[in-house]
């Protein structure tokens, strides 16, 4: 048997998991959507407010294509979601949240109240010190055991939150630094000329910290990106899960190597459209501002 | 009434006290240059006529609202009359300098857009970079990020404006472009507090040269007695440096 014969034949599941075959036309649009959303991102003519409603609109919508039940769509409950779309799904819900969240936090660890200080710095420490895994079997065994079934939430939300809470840590740090990096002067010359604190931070301080992170922010997130396939432990067909369910079918013994290769690839492909579009965000800022 | 009044100032960072008790008032329209060593006090001084440095003993009074820890809004208002420039000029980098110049008076003024606009355009025509506008502050020479630093700093309207040893982190050559645009704002009738080494621009339009050292005003008077016959044997070694 080929190595082509197991990507022929289960290619499909590798791609969309345990996802109802005749809805296949549902994740292409989704997989396409997230895709759009990335390569825009990496454009800096797109970087407009537009952008980031699209950052909100696409998991939305996406959210609503794959789970069907509304526009005459079929239902799809989400233990049947899977493949490389879940994983799109799963990292960009993540990296909306955690933007946001981890400026905050950010925000908190250098802010003037000792309490939102200590509150943030706890958080923070907390949740970058305990394993990906350990709170992934958190969020899906011991949540239920605490938590009566009739207030039951969706595993694949129990599973969001908990890297979104883990993302939001890293990125506070990245954000940190990058404030941290902010000359005094600039603080200096926004409250010479009476601008407050949320006119100082959201118009002087943060746009120069948020730039100078990109790299630092891209890393965290191409790492996030793969770390996505750790809910394979606890059920989640992603596009690793899924590849995984594969190779073990004792009917495609030793296709492996081609599998892999596939959904390595694939990885590859989106992590390397994330730093490439990174590198070119950079070179368009300094072009602009610094010849 | 005095435009700005400063009694029996005391500052602090930390445990040191840089700031042992400095009086001094200065009348409306009055051009003061404040010099002496570096860790005298200078920098402190100005920075707490606009807050930007706390001072724990004494008062602080622009333009009749003194200055209170418990009342933030004293901080505006001192703020909102009174203008900074600084050594390292700190134009916003992710700005232009239009921006930088209009950003400010929308914000805390609430100027309309256009207003913001034309009173910027006016500002930086008067300092002579007007056909920079659109560049970015990294664009800029350093002589030009300081006229646009001083634009920006107008753009406020304010009655007083401090000047944080402007010309001490620039090209020789490019002192006299900056020194210039001082000149001629003491000219238009603005009250300057100015930090300076530049002697020529204390004997062109200072009203009162003020020499500071360890924390304390040593001694202030007119350019032309202080210069020609210092009292002080502190001032009479720091300006024989200057000479040299």
């Amino acid at each position: 048997m080929s190595a082509f014969d197991v990507l022929a034949e289960r290619g499909r599941f590798i791609l969309s998991g345990p996802y109802p075959a005749d809805q296949q036309w549902r994740l292409a649009v989704v997989v396409a959507l997230f895709t759009g959303l990335y390569v825009a991102s990496a454009i800096p003519a797109c970087w407009r407010r537009g952008l980031l409603a699209a950052w909100l609109l696409v998991p939305a919508s996406a959210v609503a294509i794959m789970g069907g039940g509304v526009l005459g769509l079929v239902p799809v409950r989400t233990d049947l979601w899977g493949g490389l779309p879940l994983t799109l799904l799963i990292a960009t819900v993540g990296f909306a949240i955690a933007l946001p969240a981890g400026v905050a936090l950010a925000l908190g660890r250098r802010s003037a109240l000792p309490a939102l200080r200590l509150l943030s710095g706890l958080f923070v420490e907390l949740l970058r010190a305990v394993p990906m895994v350990t709170l992934l079997f958190m969020a899906s065994v011991m949540f239920p055991l605490f938590v009566p079934a009739r207030l039951s939430i969706d595993k694949l939300v129990r599973a969001e939150v908990a890297f979104a809470l883990v993302l939001s840590a890293y990125v506070a740090e990245v954000v940190r630094g990058g404030l941290a990096g902010i000359p005094d002067g600039q603080h200096d010359a926004a409250a010479s000329l009476g601008l407050g604190y949320w006119p100082t931070a959201l118009l002087i301080t943060l746009p120069q910290a948020l730039r100078a992170s990109i790299p630092a922010l891209v890393n965290t997130f191409v790492g996030f990106f793969k770390d996505t396939s750790l809910v394979a432990i606890i059920g989640i067909f992603d596009l690793l899960g899924a590849a995984r369910a594969v190779t073990v079918d004792p009917k495609f013994l030793n296709a492996a190597a081609p599998v892999y290769l596939v959904v390595g690839a694939i990885y590859f492909a989106f992590c390397y459209v994330m730093s490439h579009g990174s590198r070119r965000l950079e070179a368009w800022w300094h072009e602009r501002e610094a010849r | 009434m005095f435009q700005l009044e400063i009694q029996d100032l005391h500052a602090s960072f930390g445990r040191t006290e840089v700031l042992h008790g400095v009086s001094l008032a200065v009348a409306r329209g009055e051009r003061i240059v404040i010099c002496g060593p570096s860790g005298s006090g200078k920098s402190t001084l100005l920075r707490c006529v606009n807050g930007l440095a706390r001072h724990q003993r004494g008062r602080v009074v622009v333009d009749g609202v003194e200055l209170r820890d418990d009342d933030p809004h004293t901080l505006d208002q001192a703020r909102q009359r009174v203008g900074m420039v600084f050594q390292q000029w700190n134009l916003f980098p992710h700005l232009t300098v239009l921006e930088n110049c209009t950003l400010a008076p929308t914000r805390v003024l609430k100027l309309g857009h256009a207003e913001a606009r034309s009173r910027a355009m006016d500002y930086l025509a008067r300092v002579r970079i007007a056909g920079l506008a659109d560049r970015y502050p990294r664009q800029l020479s350093g002589g030009q990020q300081q006229r646009a630093a001083i634009a920006r700093s107008l753009c406020m309207g304010p009655r007083l404006m401090l000047f944080d040893e402007p010309t001490s982190a620039l090209d020789p050559e490019m002192v006299q472009e900056v020194v210039d645009v001082m000149i001629a704002l003491a000219d238009g009738g603005m009250t300057m507090l100015c930090v300076t080494h530049e002697m020529a621009f204390a004997r062109r339009v200072a009203d009162r040269v003020v020499f500071m050292d360890e924390g304390r005003i040593v001694e202030a008077g007119r350019p032309e007695a202080f210069f020609a016959a210092p009292a002080h044997a502190r001032t009479r070694a720091f300006l024989s440096r200057l000479a040299r």
